[in-house]
């Protein structure tokens, strides 16, 4: 039986008091839950704090370039669909460095888990403004303040018809963790945006800031997530009350059910035909 | 016997497609054959033309001076009339009723009203024009019909027959109406069992033959022909093609598909080759194998899209911060684009790398014979991995990705067994590859990077000599104008020899000492490529100390000829 101290890993870089740390806890919490090994669970991450993650645990992992875990995931999860793979980027890398990725990922509906830790700043290269930033963000790069329109991931994912979006706080580990479950369990691409405070950087959004205004959606039995009107204007709500939880699934068939040299096996275990070839290099003769 | 065609028409007009169906009737017709495209960078109008050249003797270029053209508009022949040789004819369809061009003599022939008549269908009006040109050099009309029936059989039946029919005519009224004379013949021969391909085409051969289990691409010619063959291989050999939403995803996703233990690669040109180069230092700092294919072009930026250059020999040889080694190979024919891809993915795999293989346009779109490839013939070498029992015994969990080594090779372990935990980082790492600052460790990993090179130099085969050994002065070459480089030097050695040619194809890391071996006795040297500035006479200078006495260069977009090669070199000599 896998148990927590099968993911132990190693020493943590971050500041005390990070939200990462709880990240980290319902990510080990989560896959201890669905039973699945380190070996079974390929983690790849990109630059920043939140990329630095799955160095803490024990796990495969292909920590890549900053912004691009998921083309590498991507990459991974065609190779060998056999394997669970979750993504792992910050805000500055998934939805500013790496978001073309992230719009086509969507699309693609691949069969992988894709952990935003947002805490709208960026946090590694100490305290830049970033895409989920809000209006007025003084920082070293805003000076006047950021007066961009911080973009909305899960709206954002919604009017592309992603398969499972959702939203977790990282101060409520329980709940993350049970995202982070249905996350993986789930057929196609699952977008888990999740609001970290940084304690260091970003002084805005606090623990006692978000504390005040989370609610978890999911309690209401009445909300249906695969309502895209209701789920898109869910995903408006910000400012006295922000709420997390499941926000929107549809049924699509994943990517991996869609290529025929997958239908079998997972590519890797595919044999060479020579005999193929020779057919193949025969019609050239022809 | 050395015959040349011209093919030439507008974009839209299926030049492309007969001139492939020319080239082939000719390769199944016993002859050695050649053929090189030239295309606006548009898919309606313009002027867009296709060369072949078939010979009894091998053959490597296409030749300057033409014996037939095919001229589907009026353009072709204004265009070039001048390129025919003595004794040359001229097909057309041009003006209402027969007219005669002059100077150049010219045959009539109704192609679209044939079509009309004969095939229900003005389309045909280019099959009824290779009819024509089958009776022009007597070759039997069954060798292009066969090639028909193949070419067309995936539209059906109807398309088959029509097709045919439309040879036929064109076939019968040169019979019936051609009285001159197209010298020399051709003689009738039986089916001979050599093949045809483009670069393009072999270099997605080798892949698949090379058991690559993925590509990655994002469309940009000259290179759009292997995603398109390997695409359109991907069913019946369980492999993936998938058409990244940039070039950077793509050459992310071939490296996260070699990691995860499939062989992978991707294909570009230099604008998208621009976009991968971040990546191409991801593999080289996670020891990741990958192939990209770097198909040149004109450039800076977008440049002239459809045309030929050999600009991006540095770009290759040095793109991406930090410094990992790698490997680049510049084939130089269809058939070692199909060897040398395969070499490609070996030396991926056995040093974990990055391997760039550069062609480009004229290679890509150059068709030629050769001997069919055999995929008995390769040998795949996925380098060192532990098997399930070494990973065993060294202790569930406790696999280093990047374990130091002699060879400066981990031995590579596959995500998913249940033995190893596979982790690697694009930050400089531990030999378990997590994130470190070690100072210690940063050098020891910066060395063992290194080390690789000490094997892969051996790898490198000697640059290829052509000609006598003892000729002082040395012709130099890489890549795609091999062919040309061998036509030039056999005209200059006749009837006297007097020079020699070395030809490069693995062209990184450099073969320093062979080259320099090679050029020991040598008096002048010169340096022959398709760019502007010389690179690779400043490559030799800077991996050898040895300067060449001069360079012939071209860089109009169109490719080095051997009458390009000789003119310059004579020219020169004279001064
Ligand atoms: C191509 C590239 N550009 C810039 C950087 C520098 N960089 C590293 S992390 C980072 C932003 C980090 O912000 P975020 O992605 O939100 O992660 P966080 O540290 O906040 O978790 C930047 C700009 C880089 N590593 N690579
Ligand atoms: S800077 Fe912010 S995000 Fe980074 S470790 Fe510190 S608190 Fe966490
Ligand atoms: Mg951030």
């Amino acid at each position: 039986m896998v148990t927590i101290n099968d993911y132990e890993g190693g020493e943590t870089a971050w500041c005390p008091g990070c939200g990462n740390f709880q990240i980290l806890e319902a990510l080990k919490r989560g896959l201890v839950n669905l039973k699945l090994e380190p070996h079974q669970v390929l983690f790849v991450s990109g630059i920043g704090q939140a990329g630095k993650l799955p160095h803490y645990l024990k796990s495969n992992l292909f920590n890549g370039l900053h912004g691009r875990s998921l083309p590498v995931a991507t990459g991974a999860k065609i190779a060998n669909h056999e394997l669970t793979v979750i993504a792992i980027d910050g805000d500055g890398g998934g939805y500013g460095e790496g978001c073309n990725h992230l719009i086509h990922a969507i699309r693609r509906n691949i069969n992988l888990t894709y952990l935003v830790h947002n805490n709208q700043v960026y946090g590694l290269t100490k305290g830049q403004t970033s895409p989920t930033s809000e209006k007025g963000f003084i920082t070293k790069t805003t000076p006047e303040g950021n007066f961009l329109q911080p973009l909305n991931p899960i709206a954002l994912a919604i009017s592309l018809g992603a398969t499972f979006v959702a939203r977790g706080y990282s101060a409520r580990i329980s709940h993350l963790t049970k995202l982070i479950e249905e996350g993986i369990k789930h057929e196609g691409f699952a977008l888990i945006d999740v609001l970290q405070p940084c304690v260091s950087f970003n002084r805005l959004k606090t623990y006692k800031w978000y504390n005040k205004r989370v609610y978890d959606l999911n309690e209401d039995k009445e909300y249906d997530t695969s309502d895209k009107t209701v789920a898109f204007s869910k995903a408006q709500e910000w400012g006295e009350k922000i709420p997390i939880g499941i926000i929107y699934t549809s049924e699509k068939s994943s990517y991996e059910k869609q290529i025929s040299a997958l239908k079998t096996a997972p590519l890797i275990k595919q044999k060479y035909s020579m005999a193929k070839m020779k057919q193949i290099i025969d019609g050239f003769v022809q | 016997m050395d015959f040349s065609f011209l093919i030439g028409g507008e974009a839209g007009q299926g030049i492309q497609s007969t001139g492939q169906i020319l080239a082939k009737t000719l390769a199944k017709g016993g002859f050695n054959v050649f053929a090189s495209q030239d295309f606006e960078s548009r898919i309606r109008g313009g002027h867009n033309f296709f060369r072949i050249r078939a010979s009894n003797k091998p053959i490597h270029a296409i030749s300057e001076e033409i014996n037939l053209i095919i001229a589907l508009n009026e353009e072709t022949i204004t265009r070039h009339k001048s390129e025919l040789k003595k004794n040359g004819l001229i097909i057309h369809d041009s003006g209402e009723s027969p007219r005669i061009l002059h100077p150049s003599p010219s045959f009539w022939i109704p192609f679209e009203e044939l079509a009309i008549k004969k095939a229900g269908n003005k389309i045909m009006r280019n099959t009824v024009a290779l009819g024509a040109t089958l009776c022009l050099i007597k070759l039997d009309l069954e060798i292009l019909t066969n090639v028909l029936r193949r070419v067309f059989a995936d539209k059906g039946i109807e398309v088959v027959s029509k097709n045919i029919q439309a040879a036929l005519a064109g076939f019968n009224y040169v019979k019936e109406h051609f009285s001159g004379t197209l010298n020399p013949y051709f003689p009738a021969k039986k089916e001979s069992q050599l093949m045809l391909a483009n670069g393009a085409e072999s270099v997605a051969l080798g892949a698949l033959a090379s058991d690559c289990k993925f590509m990655s691409g994002y469309p940009m010619t000259p290179s759009s022909g292997i995603l398109h063959y390997f695409a359109g291989k991907s069913v019946d050999m369980n492999v993936v093609f998938e058409h990244a939403e940039d070039e950077i995803a793509a050459l992310n996703m071939a490296i996260g598909a070699s990691y995860a233990g499939a062989r992978a690669m991707t294909a570009t040109s230099g604008g998208g080759f621009s976009l991968m180069v971040e990546a191409l230092s991801l593999a080289g700092m996670t020891e990741t194998p990958v192939v990209i294919v770097l198909g040149q072009r004109p450039g800076p930026a977008t440049g002239l899209p459809t045309r030929t250059e050999q600009s991006e020999l540095d770009f290759a040889i040095y793109a991406g911060h930090g410094f990992f080694p790698r490997a680049v190979f510049a084939p130089s024919t269809p058939e070692e684009c199909f060897y040398l891809t395969v070499k490609a993915f070996n030396i991926a795999d056995k040093y974990q790398i990055p391997v760039i293989v550069l062609t480009d346009q004229l290679l890509a779109d150059s068709y030629s014979t050769s001997s069919a490839f055999d995929p008995a013939k390769i040998e795949i070498d996925r380098g060192e991995f532990l098997s399930k029992s070494d990973l065993g015994a060294i202790g569930k969990y406790t696999y280093q990705r990047h374990q130091y080594t002699s060879s400066g090779v981990s031995p590579r372990a596959i995500p998913g067994n249940p033995y190893a935990l596979v982790v690697t980082d694009s930050d400089e790492h531990t030999q378990a590859g997590h994130i470190t600052e070690s100072a210690e460790t940063r050098t020891k990993m910066v060395q063992k990077r290194l080390k690789k090179l000490k094997g892969l130099r051996k790898e490198i085969e000697v640059p290829r000599g052509y000609g006598p050994k003892e000729a002082s002065t040395v012709l130099i070459s890489w890549g795609s104008t091999y062919g040309a480089m061998r036509e030039a030097v056999d005209a200059l050695n006749t009837p006297k020899e007097k020079v020699r040619m070395i030809h490069l194809s693995e062209i990184w890391p450099f073969p320093r000492e062979s080259l320099a071996q090679q050029l020991k006795e040598t008096k002048e040297i010169v340096v022959i490529e398709s760019n502007a500035t010389g690179q690779m006479a400043h490559l030799i200078k800077a991996e050898t100390g040895i300067s060449a006495t001069k360079s012939i260069l071209k860089f109009d977009g169109r490719p080095i000829t051997s009458t390009y090669i000789t003119r310059n070199f004579l020219e020169e000599a004279e001064n």
